[in-house]
């Protein structure tokens, strides 16, 4: 009893910054899925070109030029997000741009090709080794004694948390009131009733696969100043949580991708601490699995009416 | 208007450009390599200048030229390969033969049998994928529950290799109707999600579950296959065995028991291709191919959606554990290594290439991937990229595979 209650409000810090990375990777999924109801399979491997990217710009600027820590993760965000937000519109435009109209399974399986090329377009590229990420960010925001224990928040913690929160309500707002915002919405209830109307839907899918990149480019970067440490990999399975906490919110919702995210990383990492850590990675798909059964539509989602 | 145009010809080309620099410089231009003194980047702009160069004069040629629309042709002729079958014939045959010609050398021999595994994969596959149009992600991890079945059972009970494959189908079938069962009834794209989650499960579980899988280790000396009774090791495992090489009054050379592991893996090969051509005929098969075209016009004809989704799933599965048990007996060990998600994604490119519903695509894109590896050297690297680039493109350019299956259609007399 005397451990446990510290031990909680430590996950609950740990689960919360982790929620956030799935939750910038999720709105990402939901927003092409809402727009264009497909899988973008390809989403998490954008997510570790991101880090890969940044990783690049802090080497190449190199730490012992004497540059302050917050001019390095500042220019590492933005090239980042600059490369990922091309390599997001790259993908759409070649891979899926001209199945647009095909049977579900068509793009579904282009994208499926396009992760495992861009994963492997990585590895030759820049290895397959783990490379470790330098410790920009440092020191503690907090570290309280609470009955014995020691709760801490790291500030890269806190960091990812700060900007995951003014960037949620950033593409909140913009999705409620800028003019490309209103576009996405339209797309989303009709999409062909929206490009009679005369909004551009390319440039609308466009726009979506680029907002979505940028966020996992912030994502990749921040996780890998994070926890130190990057391989070609890391993609694959932040891609699937990131889905399944889209799924959890409800897909197609970009409050509900947020929701989700937030939740799957609190039971993901409230399960590391009572479950041995290998099976960590099982009760993110173990909860997909429930919530299709239970509640295929989400928490926050509409359920879905085929129409003929 | 010709002058705007022109001018637009040039934006767009200059864009190109610099979407190709910045896609480019950073990730090819800049590698980071692992040194003694820690992280090093490695700056080679050669690469980057000549994509953008390229990039920049196609977009302004591009314009000029007339492109036709890229088709790639089918492999042959489709009236000749549908009314006679001489392409059945002609693989079997050849299948046969190879191995006594200078070609059955001891690495070809291994090399086939794999292909042939991968064959039999991919034919399971392709009644989930191709007839009933739901998309498997997780096919590897049936391959796996067969091929732990067969292994935990001849290990810890000492079943032999045909008895056991029985148990290796239905275990993954079994697997396949438990985690169908509540996925089938849910939107086809979930299901790719569901599955790839469930192959992960499996190898999460298959690694850690020490004491019944050992771990990453794996399960190590599983027995061979045994021909009409008979062994085909060097020495029986049991006193009152006999070996096949005995019987026969040969000594024992290495290459005569691949012999006979490819001669088994390519009647697995015939009687999944034989079983699965009839159930594609069968009322069941048809409804497959029905729900694939139109789930609601199935709905409202009768047809139970989930059960016949059920039915392709289990069977698809149920051919991912004979591949399994077989794949546990060729090698003698298994580890959960062998079946991450590449292998569901190698299985699942080779349907699509060789054409979603096809068996005969199926079996000879199984054949040219599985391969290929052998005698392209530094293909090896490159072929998960190669791979993912094929999906990629079959997709854009040729959807229905390099050897489609022609459709059944019946005309009314006018």
């Amino acid at each position: 009893m005397d451990t446990l209650f510290p031990l909680l409000l430590q996950q609950l810090i740990n689960g919360l910054s982790l929620g956030a990375i799935y939750a910038l990777i999720a709105i990402g999924y939901t927003m092409v899925y809402g727009i264009i109801g497909m899988i973008n399979f390809a989403h998490g491997e954008i997510y570790m070109i991101g880090a890969y990217v940044g990783l690049i710009t802090i080497t190449a600027i190199g730490t012992a030029m004497g540059y302050p820590p917050w001019f390095l993760v500042v220019a590492a965000l933005g090239i980042a997000i600059m490369v990922t937000c091309a390599y997001g519109w790259t993908v759409e435009r070649f891979a899926y741009r001209s199945l647009r109209g095909s049977p579900r399974l068509v793009p579904l399986i282009s994208a499926i090709g396009m992760s495992i090329f861009l994963q492997n377009y990585i590895v030759i590229l820049q290895t397959s080794r783990d490379l470790s990420v330098p410790e920009l960010i440092t020191g503690h925001l907090f570290s309280i004694d609470v009955g014995g224990f020691e709760v801490s928040m790291s500030n890269s913690r806190a960091l990812i948390l700060l900007v995951t929160i003014a960037l949620m309500a950033a593409v909140t707002l913009f999705i409620g009131h800028a003019r490309m915002g209103r576009a996405c919405r339209a797309c989303s209830q009709d999409i062909r009733m929206a490009g009679l109307l005369g909004i551009d839907v390319n440039k609308v899918i466009s726009f979506t696969f680029i907002l979505g990149a940028f966020l996992a480019a912030v994502g990749g970067v921040l996780i890998g100043l994070s926890i130190n440490k990057i391989n070609p990999f890391i993609g694959f399975l932040a891609g699937i949580k990131a889905f399944t906490a889209a799924v959890l919110g409800g897909i197609g919702s970009v409050p509900g991708a947020m929701l989700g995210g937030a939740l799957l990383g609190l039971v993901e990492t409230f399960a590391s601490a009572f479950l041995p850590t290998e099976y960590k990675d099982l009760v993110a798909f173990g909860l997909l699995i429930v919530i299709l059964l239970i509640r295929p539509s989400g928490l926050l989602g509409r359920p879905e009416v085929e129409k003929v | 208007m010709r002058d705007t145009t022109k001018t637009k010809i040039l934006k767009d080309a200059f864009i190109a450009a610099t979407v190709t620099a910045i896609l480019t410089v950073p990730l090819i231009g800049m590698r980071l390599k692992v040194e003694s003194t820690g992280l090093t980047l490695h700056k080679d702009f050669m690469w980057p200048v000549i994509a953008v160069l390229v990039v920049f004069v196609a977009r302004l040629v591009l314009p000029f030229l007339l492109i036709p629309k890229v088709s790639i042709p089918a492999a042959w002729s489709r009236k000749a390969a549908d009314h006679r079958k001489w392409w059945l014939g002609a693989f079997v045959v050849l299948a046969l033969v190879w191995p006594f010609t200078p070609l059955g050398s001891s690495t070809m021999l291994t090399a086939m049998t794999m292909a042939m595994i991968y064959v039999l994969l991919a034919l399971g596959l392709n009644i989930v994928v191709g007839y009933a149009g739901l998309l498997d992600l997780g096919h590897a991890a049936f391959y796996a529950i067969g091929a732990y079945t067969y292994a935990l059972l001849n290990v810890h009970f000492g079943f032999g290799f045909w008895e056991a494959l029985l148990f290796a189908g239905l275990s993954a079938a079994l697997f396949g109707i438990l985690l169908g069962f509540p996925v089938l009834r849910l939107r086809g794209d979930y299901l790719a999600i569901v599955t790839l989650g469930f192959g992960e499960i499996v190898r999460i579980t298959l690694n850690n579950w020490d004491s019944l899988t050992h771990g990453p280790d794996g399960i190590n000396n599983i027995s061979k296959p045994t021909l009409l009774g008979y062994e085909i090791t060097r020495r029986a495992r049991t006193e009152d065995g006999t070996t096949l090489w005995q019987a026969l009054g040969i000594d024992y050379n290495n290459i005569y028991q691949q012999l006979v592991l490819y001669f088994i893996a390519f009647l697995l090969v015939v009687i999944a291709a034989f079983l699965i051509n009839r159930l594609v005929k069968m009322p069941i098969g048809r409804a497959w191919e029905a729900l694939r075209e139109d789930e609601i016009a199935c709905r409202s004809l009768a047809l139970n959606p989930t059960m016949i989704k059920l039915t392709a799933f289990s069977l698809g599965s149920m051919f991912a554990g004979f591949a399994g048990a077989f794949y546990a007996a060729f090698l003698g060990s298994v580890t959960p290594a062998s079946f991450g998600f590449i292998e569901s994604a190698i299985i699942l490119s080779i349907v699509v290439l060789g054409g979603m519903g096809s068996q005969r695509g199926v079996v000879l894109a199984a054949l040219v991937l599985t391969l290929l590896p052998e005698f392209a050297r530094g293909f090896a690297e490159y072929r998960m990229l190669i791979f993912g680039a094929v999906m990629v493109l079959m997709m854009i350019w040729r959807p229905q595979g390099l050897w489609p299956a022609s459709r059944r259609r019946v005309e009314l007399p006018s």
